[in-house]
């Protein structure tokens, strides 16, 4: 229809952008000069870390299994082949000026770790391994650590899902109906705060197997945080929302799921956040005590052997573990609140 | 003023019967008391009536009752010959403040009146007729936090209007938008009003708005709201803001409602 200057905001915007770039180009051309050092970041990283390796005699008596070199090495070509092609693809260019810097420094930080440790032997062994004896170890054994992860993982999902599953059904049961209220909210402040791992003596004798207690503690865990996040959340649904709703027609049905719910959403993946940081907890102690297998086990099962390296190597896949599956979540989390403005980039 | 059929109030006319509201004092968070104090009003099919006066008169109450949000502590309050005892889609309500669903785009909000009814499947086309209406083809995709002011007040009143409601209820819903946006959002509810039949009941602030828009306005003095008096505009539309019978009229209000702050009672309809 008739479209004012108001309506046209959103060009205006960009307008005002585009133009704020183009300006802060002509001021600072030298710029351009700097880039050529920040896509060299990684090779000369590992360059470094490689002198490091090669030039400076070692005083720990590693068995010479050359997989930490060889990291290296493909660090270099990988970080070198980037730096010859990222003239020519745009999207890599962009990766590649936001993560060469960070990459470089992680490459050199590897040489630095075998400095003082293999080189100058500043720590104690057998607790602080060098790199290679860390990367030797997740090598020679990496059948068993997939193996672990692998069932850290099925834990993890049975017992996060399962959570989260009752816990939206608790959430919007005692956010919505007054009674649920009444009766469910001392219950869930005098329970839910209780740390899921103090209820391990318990598990054990309730469950028939350790799998099911971890998978029951694991969903404990991640219970409370959602339930209390969700029932927040429905419970705070803007009045006027359902007023303009029930003015429209609507019926108790729509009211919470297609008004309170999407209203909560927000408040529920705080929840979600919160329960994922407490399952990766109650999972790796669930794996101690009960389970033989998975990360968690793995770990203290190579303390009890002093195997220091692959101590380090299952810390090392645990964090890449986790962090992935963190990232994925705050990816759904942007998929499903787009309508959201101003998120938290993870 | 209008001619209607005797059928015609039946479906879609409104009737206050002596309404009082009165809201109890909740540990001082909303303001106790009487709010209406024996409100009588009828508002025949298809007209549009607004209601004027200070903050705290009452007329959002009086908007409320009809929705069904609220129910009246005493008196009636009918639509035809039936008490309004819950909110339905035959009464519609639009708010100063637009109240888009945000996780909805504009064509999902635009839907969910037809949704919330179940009729979607049957009645789907009327989406992009309602959309072409308010001339938000372009913007289907959008969220709400990407449209302007007047843009999202255009999808209240198209998502309010989809359910075809017998009655629209306007609370305010121009208050929040500069001048130059309301006046042509004003042509723009004139004109759904004219397409649509609806009876329409406006609340504002604004005297130039209910001279412009309304067959009457009714005067409401404050705590407790009461009808200090009700004055019907006997002017061709389109109106001319500028005109002597404008500006009369508009003096005329402004004067009653200078005189209502000071004289004690009024003269309560």
């Amino acid at each position: 229809m008739n479209t004012s200057v108001e309506e046209l905001r959103p060009e205006a915007g960009i307008v005002s952008k585009a133009r704020l770039g183009a300006e802060t180009a002509l001021v600072t051309p030298p710029a351009v000069k700097k880039l050529p050092q920040k896509w060299l970041a990684v090779p000369v990283g590992a360059c470094i870390a490689l002198a490091i390796h090669f030039f400076i005699p070692k005083q720990e008596p590693v068995s010479p299994t050359h997989y930490y070199p060889l990291l290296l090495f493909v660090m270099l070509g990988l970080g070198l082949l980037g730096a010859a092609l990222y003239r020519f693809f745009e999207s890599l260019r962009k990766w590649m000026g936001q993560m060469c810097p960070i990459l470089g420094v992680a490459t050199m930080t590897a040489g630095m770790w075998e400095l003082v440790t293999s080189c100058l032997g500043l720590f104690p062994l057998p607790y602080f391994p060098g790199p290679e004896g860390v990367f030797g170890s997740m090598v020679s054994d990496y059948k068993l650590l997939f193996d672990s992860t692998w069932h850290s993982l099925i834990l993890l999902v049975s017992g996060y899902a399962l959570g989260v599953a009752i816990a939206l059904i608790t959430g919007v049961t005692i956010g919505w109906f007054g009674h649920a209220r009444y009766w469910g909210m001392p219950l869930l402040k005098v329970v839910g705060p209780i740390p899921a791992t103090a209820w391990i003596p318990l598990a054990m004798v309730l469950s028939p197997s350790t799998l099911f207690s971890a998978i029951g503690l694991i969903a404990l865990a991640v219970w409370f945080p959602v339930t209390m996040l969700t029932a927040s959340g429905i419970n705070n649904t803007r009045a006027s929302y359902l007023d303009v709703a029930r003015t429209l027609g609507a019926r108790q049905t729509y009211l919470i799921f297609r008004v309170a719910i999407p209203g909560a959403l927000p408040n529920i993946f705080i929840g979600l956040f919160m329960g994922l940081g407490t399952s990766f907890l109650t999972l790796v102690v669930a794996e101690n005590v009960g389970v033989k297998s998975g990360l968690g086990w793995y770990v203290s099962w190579a303390q009890g052997w002093a195997e220091y390296g692959k101590v380090y190597g299952a810390l090392i896949i645990m964090a890449a573990f986790f962090s992935t599956i963190m990232t994925l979540l705050f990816k759904v989390r942007d998929r499903v609140l787009v309508w959201q403005k101003g998120v938290i980039k993870w | 003023m209008v001619a209607v059929s005797e059928l015609a109030i039946e479906a879609s006319s409104l009737r206050l019967r002596s309404a009082s509201k009165y809201f109890a004092a909740v540990d001082g968070a909303a303001v106790g008391g009487l709010a209406l104090d024996k409100v009588s009003l009828f508002v025949a099919a298809g007209e549009l009536v607004s209601i004027v006066g200070p903050s705290g008169c009452g007329k959002s109450t009086l908007l409320r009752l009809i929705a069904g949000l609220l129910l009246p502590t005493e008196g009636e309050v009918l639509v035809g010959d039936e008490p309004i005892t819950a909110p339905n889609a035959e009464r519609g309500l639009v708010f100063q403040d637009p109240n888009l669903f945000p996780w909805l785009t504009v064509r999902r909000n635009i839907e969910a009146g037809l949704v919330a009814r179940g009729v979607l499947k049957q009645e789907r086309g009327q989406v992009d007729e309602f959309m072409r209406l308010v001339g938000l083809e372009a913007f289907a995709d959008a969220f709400p936090h990407h449209l302007s002011g007047g843009m999202a007040q255009r999808v209240a009143l198209a998502r309010a209007m989809i359910n075809h409601p017998k009655v629209l209820l306007l609370d305010e819903p121009l208050g929040a938008l500069d001048a130059f946006t309301r006046m042509r959002m004003q042509d723009e509810v004139l004109r759904l009003w004219r397409a649509h039949r609806t009876t329409m009941l406006l609340v504002t602030h604004d005297i130039d708005e209910a001279v412009y828009m309304s067959d009457r306005i009714v005067i409401m003095t404050p705590r407790p709201g009461r009808i200090e008096q009700i004055i019907p505009v006997k002017m061709n539309r389109p109106r001319d803001r500028s005109s002597a019978d404008f500006l009369r009229l508009r003096s005329d209000i402004l004067q009653t409602m200078h005189f209502a702050g000071r004289s004690l009672g009024g003269n309560g309809a």
